[in-house]
Formats: C-alpha cells, structure tokens, sequence
C-alpha cells in the first residue's frame, strides 16, 4: 500500500457514493430505542419509491443529539429527523419525491449544533464507522503515511508540543512532553497503550468516538508509536462497551489487511501492532499504573509513581498510555498543523473538548466546543436550560474526582486552570446539570458511596476514609448528625486528601469540599 | 422415560463440552498467564458463572496458584462467584441515570417485588443488579434488561416487565 493506492480507495469510494445519503445513528444509544429498525425500513422505503439509484441509506456514528433518538438526517440537505419510528421511514422518502414531512423534525440549526466545533468528532455522524474506505475516503490514514515517510519522530513530537495539546483523560498533561519522554527512554521495546477505560459515571465521550470512529483512534495510537519508537500497542477497554470492541476489532482487522496496521506499515520498516484487552468493572483500572496491572493480567492495584510508566510501565518497559479522546486529536493536528490546533482555545488550554452533556437539561447529548467556552452557553444556549421548567442549581464536572460550579458562576469558560480556581476540575467530560430539586448534600452521598466501592483497598486512608465519610454524610443527610461531625468531615477530606496512594483516594473528596464551599447552608440545614 | 436419559447423558456431555470449549479459549492465549482477565471472561461467558471448578482448572492450566486465579475474579466486579438467574436487570446508578431517579427505580423492586441489588429471586428467575454508567447517559435512567440496553426507563416499567418474568 502507498499513498497513490490510499487516495484512490478513498476516490472509488467517494465516487461510488449515490447523491443523497440518508444517514442512520448506529452508535449505542440510537440502537437502544431501536434504531437498526428504522434503518431496515428506510432502505425497504427506497427501493420501493424507486429511488435506489440516486439515495443510499447509510448507518453513521453517534449524531450528538442522544437524547433525542433514533436520529436521521438527510445529506447534503442537512434535514434532521427525531425520535424516528420505523413507520416513519416512508414519510421520510416521500419528502425527497417533494412531498410534506409527516415525520418529526429537528432543528440542525440550533446552537446545540452550531455552536459545536468537530475535530475529534469530524466523521461522527457521517462516516460508516465499519468501513475503512469512508474513514479513507474522508482523508484518514494520510497523516499516518506522511509521518512515517516525511518527518523524523523528534519533527512529530515537536509538532504536538507545539499544538499545546494536554491529555484529555483529566489530569491535562502536556501530551508533547509525554511522547518525548517515552522517546527519550533507552530500550528496545517500548508500549503504547490508550485508555478507553472511562470509568466516570455520566462520561460517554470515548465510547462515542470510539463507536463513531475507531480508525481515528488507530491511527493517532500509530503516530504515537512511530513517534516513540513503540512496534506493540493496547487498547484497555471497559467490559460494559461492547459495541465499541466489537468495531475496534474490525478497524484493526481491516487496517492490517490494508497493510495500515502491523508489519510494515505502508511497505516501510515500521511495525506496529494493536491488541484489544477488555476490563472487569473497576472504576480504579482507569488509573494508569492500576491499568497496567490489568493489562497483565493481574488485580488492579495502583502502584507508587515514580517510576512513571513513561520509564517503567507495561512489563518494566517504557509506556505511553494517553486518553482515547487524545489519540483522536493526533491525525487532524498532524494533518492541518499545530498552529491551527493553538489557535483554537484559551491561553493555556488548546483546542476543543468534547463533554457529555447530561442530567437536568433538556438537550442531553454530546457536544465538542472550544476550550473557553463558558458553561453557560453549553448549559443553557446549547442545553436549552433545566428540563421541566426548573433553575440550575450546580454543574457537577469531573465526577466522583471533581466537583460543582455553582450557578452564579456559570460565565466561567471552560478550561483546565479556571475550573481548578472553582475547585473542580476538568475531567474526562461528563457535564451533569442538577436543579434545584436536588439535595448537594445528597450528590456528595452519591459519589462518596461509589469511591467507597471502588477503592482498590490497598492503602488505609483511602479504604477506611471513604467508609467513614460515607457514613458521615449518610448521619447528615437522615439529620441525625451535629456540628461537630462537619468538622470532622472535613478534617477527613484533608487527611484522605493528603495521605492516600493514588488519585482515586486523593481525589475521592473534592465532591464533598465542593459541595461544603458552596452549598455549606444545606449541610447545615440538616443538622 | 427415554427422553430423561437422554437429557442427563446430553447435560453431562454438554458440560465436557464446555470445558473443551474454555481450554480452546486457553489455548488461542498460548496459555499465557497475563491473558488471565481475559479467560475469565470466556469462562464466564461459557459456564454463566465462576464456579469453583472453573477456576481450579483456570489455574491449572495457566499453572499458577488458584489464589491468584481467585484474587483476580474477585477483585473485578463483572466476575460472577455465584449463579445468575434467567433474566438479568441491570439498572444503571451512575450520575447522570441517578439525578435522573434511578433510585426510584430499585425502590419499587425492592418494595414491590422484595428484590434489591445484587439478589436472585428465589426461583431463580431474575437477578437484579447496579452498573456504574453503561455510557447510554444521553437516554438516562438507563437499565440493561437481558443484554439489551433500554433508555428512559419509568418505575411501573420496569417494575411490570420484572413481574412478566416471574410466573404468577
Ligand atoms: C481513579 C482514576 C481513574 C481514572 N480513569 C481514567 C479513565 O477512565 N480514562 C482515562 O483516560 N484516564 C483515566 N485516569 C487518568 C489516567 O491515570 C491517565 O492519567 C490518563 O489515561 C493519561 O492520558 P492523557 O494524558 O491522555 O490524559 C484515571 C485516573 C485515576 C486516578
Ligand atoms: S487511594 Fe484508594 S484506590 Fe488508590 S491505591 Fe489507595 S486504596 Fe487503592
Ligand atoms: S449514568 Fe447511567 S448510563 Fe451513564
């Protein structure tokens, strides 16, 4: 396979595309209010208008308006249907011969589409994630092929410094500072590995990207490895995604069969191999050095750093693990440049990000904006405000590790450091709107039980503390607690906080700091 | 009658079966121990559980101590020590399906039919059990009703198509 060859599968492809396109969601939550029906009856609808030869029905990834599924839209007019019924799939037709649409339609020009800004999420919605000649055909596999035969791995990393590019997986890692430090390590055999764990409740960023585009996230784990200097790659995915397995296996299957994945790649001396490792369900596995426990196989116990894995990681060799949502940010960087990457975003935050926007708010989906926009414009210009009439009470960011900015503060823009000022923190991405008919106290109960559960057990501050502020909260919430059990909720946080192995013990009570430096009077309220 | 003995020679036939099954699963891992999390998986996925048995013969196998065997399926939640019923509910509690009400929805298990999390019924009909997000958010309160992923779920629902499981 060369670039000539490359560029033609994506020609035949695009020529053999039909004028109109009716694109079908295919991606888990469309498939859960019976999307494959509508499918199925779309293209019956079709062939008997008689219109096979200039309309095909295509079954695309996630179209970002899950709340409102199964989703159909018509290409290129852009028509967007809601909350399609199979019945409704010959009305859908029939508006193409010109006649009235009895089937509901949707508002593609509503800020929750207009505002949004797709890098990651390019294809989403448009490309048949099962077929690599529409990922082709859309210019996939081209930054690949450029990298390996027109830069030096020092010109890739320095590209990605020079994107400002930071790990989307929470902490914001400068990702060019990563990749050159696991490229800097000696050694003959090195891993990368991408984390499509996420574990945090209300988070389905990378299950979407991962079930819209997985190619794209191939790809950015073969730049990386290129860049480092790995030939061995996994993808450490939760057991619950398994439509997102099912497609990564058949990316892979069908990039090694191009020659795009494993033994010299693009006929050049460059190998790389992926294989898929699925989870078990513990949130803790998310955490890298517990992640690469798992990925041999063992419990996952999280284990002092340093050493970084970027030193000592899979198998003592040196790892790159990043974020899937930061692999599918490799391929556009390389292919439109770093200065295009930095001039989207904040001073210190580049680029976009893409949250899952849930809970209280009548436009629950996905969307991808610029870092630096403000919470209130996701909340209420793209969200459409509460559902059912109520007001925002708090944003939650960063589940169980995060915690909530408060309403009178939703001009924020959203980036690393100033949700840090506001004692959260960015997070994988879920976004979850709460009104105020929720209890804060309540939603610190929530994530304190669920790090209670998932503590690995290993270190006694992060066992035992959770157990003890969980109860704590609990005492307060039935109003069975004084004044003084808030003293020592906190004095617990801070101990916890400080004293605890990893991030999962560390982080564990930022929902209740939070939730105390906000919303103080409703812990007092029930006391 | 001729059709019972048949049954019992095909269950144990079967079960013969199912071992030699798992050891082909072993065997694509080349036997190697740090595709342990993944034979479990197989495992479960052919025998419904983690019986005992299963996991002695894992650790044969792989050639290393039932313990870690043991540790490990322990340690992960998706691994099953004990039977499942027919029909499994799973419904969700992460953030978004819990603001959402998703404890209403357990409430009127418990409440109306005497089940809470992590039980079977007696007859061993269905098995009730929590998940921490299955990534269906956007359709909150999400339950996964044998396999299959249902969105928007409402307590007399959920609650009927329980009931519909469970002879009268
Ligand atoms: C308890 C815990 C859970 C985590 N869960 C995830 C996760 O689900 N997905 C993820 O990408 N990173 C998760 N992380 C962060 C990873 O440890 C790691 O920082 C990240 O994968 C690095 O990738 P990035 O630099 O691309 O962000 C978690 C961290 C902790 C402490
Ligand atoms: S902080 Fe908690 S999760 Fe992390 S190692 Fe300690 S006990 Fe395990
Ligand atoms: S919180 Fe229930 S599906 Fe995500």
């Amino acid at each position: 396979m060369d670039l000539k060859e490359l560029v033609e599968i994506g020609e035949k492809q695009r020529n053999s595309a039909k004028k109109i396109r009716i694109h079908c969601c295919n991606a888990a939550g469309c498939i859960s209010s019976n999307s494959s029906a509508v499918k199925d009856k779309l293209e019956i609808a079709v062939k008997e208008a008689g219109l096979q030869e200039t309309v095909e029905v295509a079954k695309v990834g996630c179209m970002k308006f899950c709340g409102r599924g199964p989703l159909v839209q018509v290409e290129p007019a852009g028509t967007l249907y809601e909350q399609v019924k199979p019945e409704d799939a010959a009305s859908i037709v029939a508006v193409l011969k010109g006649e009235e649409a009895t089937a509901k339609t949707g508002n593609a020009n509503h800020p929750f589409f207009t505002r949004q800004m797709p890098v990651v999420l390019e294809n989403s919605g448009k490309i048949n994630p099962e077929k690599i000649e529409e990922y082709i055909a859309a210019g996939g596999y081209q930054p690949l092929y450029r990298v390996i035969y027109e830069m030096s791995p020092n010109e890739v990393i320095d590209e990605l410094s020079h994107s400002g590019l930071r790990g989307r997986g929470g902490a914001g890692y400068p990702t060019g500072l990563k990749w050159a430090t696991v490229a800097k390590m000696s050694g003959e055999q090195k891993y990368v590995i991408c984390n499509a764990d996420e574990g945090d409740p209300g988070a389905f960023m990378d299950r979407a990207v991962l079930e819209s585009d997985p190619h794209r996230v191939l790809e950015g784990m073969a730049i990386a490895a290129y860049a480092v200097g790995a030939n061995s790659g996994y993808i450490y995915i939760r057991a619950e995604y398994p439509l997102a397995i099912d497609r990564l296996q058949k990316a892979i299957k069908q990039a090694k069969k191009l020659g795009i994945l494993g033994s010299q790649i693009f006929d050049s001396p460059f190998d790389f191999k992926i294989d898929i490792r699925v989870g078990a369900g513990a949130f803790v596995c998310g955490e890298e050095t517990a992640l690469i426990a798992s990925v041999e196989g063992k419990r996952g116990n999280p284990r002092p750093r340093p050493p970084y894995p970027a030193e000592s990681g899979l198998w003592g060799c040196p790892t790159l693990i990043n974020n899937v949502e930061t692999f599918a940010n490799i391929a556009p960087i390389v292919r439109e440049g770093g200065d295009w990457y930095r001039s989207i975003g904040t001073e210190k935050s580049k680029g976009t990000k893409v949250f899952a926007l849930t809970g209280k708010v009548k436009n629950t989906g996905l969307i991808e904006v610029p870092m630096g926009t403000t919470v209130r414009q996701i909340v209420e210009e793209m969200g459409g405000g509460v559902s059912n009439g109520g007001v925002v009470k708090a944003v939650q960011t960063g589940g169980p590790s995060g915690g909530c900015i408060p309403a009178d503060a939703l001009d924020t823009p959203v980036d690393y450091e100033h949700l840090r000022e506001l004692g959260t923190i960015m997070g994988s991405g879920g976004i979850i709107v709460i009104d105020n008919n929720t209890n804060m106290v309540d939603v610190a109960k929530f994530y304190m039980e669920f790090c209670q559960q998932e503590s690995c057990g290993k270190c006694v501050p992060c066992r035992a503390g959770t157990v003890q502020m969980y109860e704590i909260l609990d005492k307060i919430y039935h109003k069975r607690a004084n004044i003084a059990d808030i003293d020592k909720l906190e004095a617990l946080c801070h101990m916890v906080r400080d004293m605890s192995l990893c991030g999962l013990g560390q982080s564990a009570p930022n929902p209740v700091l939070s939730t105390l430096r906000y919303f103080r009077e409703e812990y007092l309220e029930l006391i | 009658m001729q059709s019972v003995d048949v049954d019992r020679k095909d269950n144990k036939s079967v079960e013969d079966k199912r071992f030699k099954v798992l050891e082909n699963a072993i065997k694509r891992h080349q036997y190697h121990q740090d595709a342990l999390i993944e034979i479990l998986h197989k495992a479960q996925e052919i025998f419904g559980y983690l019986e005992e048995e299963v996991l002695k013969y894992v650790a044969q196998k792989l050639k290393m101590p039932l313990s870690r065997v043991y540790g490990v399926a322990t340690f992960y939640h998706l691994f099953q020590l004990k039977p499942k019923g027919e029909h499994t509910f799973v419904i969700c509690m992460g953030t978004a399906c819990y603001v959402k009400g998703a404890d209403e929805l357990l409430k009127v298990l418990e409440e109306d039919v005497n089940l809470r999390p992590g039980e079977t019924t007696p007859d061993g009909k269905v098995s009730l059990m929590t998940a921490r997000c299955i990534g269906a958010c956007g359709i909150a309160p999400a339950a996964v009703i044998d396999g299959r992923v249902c969105g928007k779920q409402i307590p007399s629902d959920v609650l009927e198509k329980v009931k519909n499981c469970l002879p009268v």
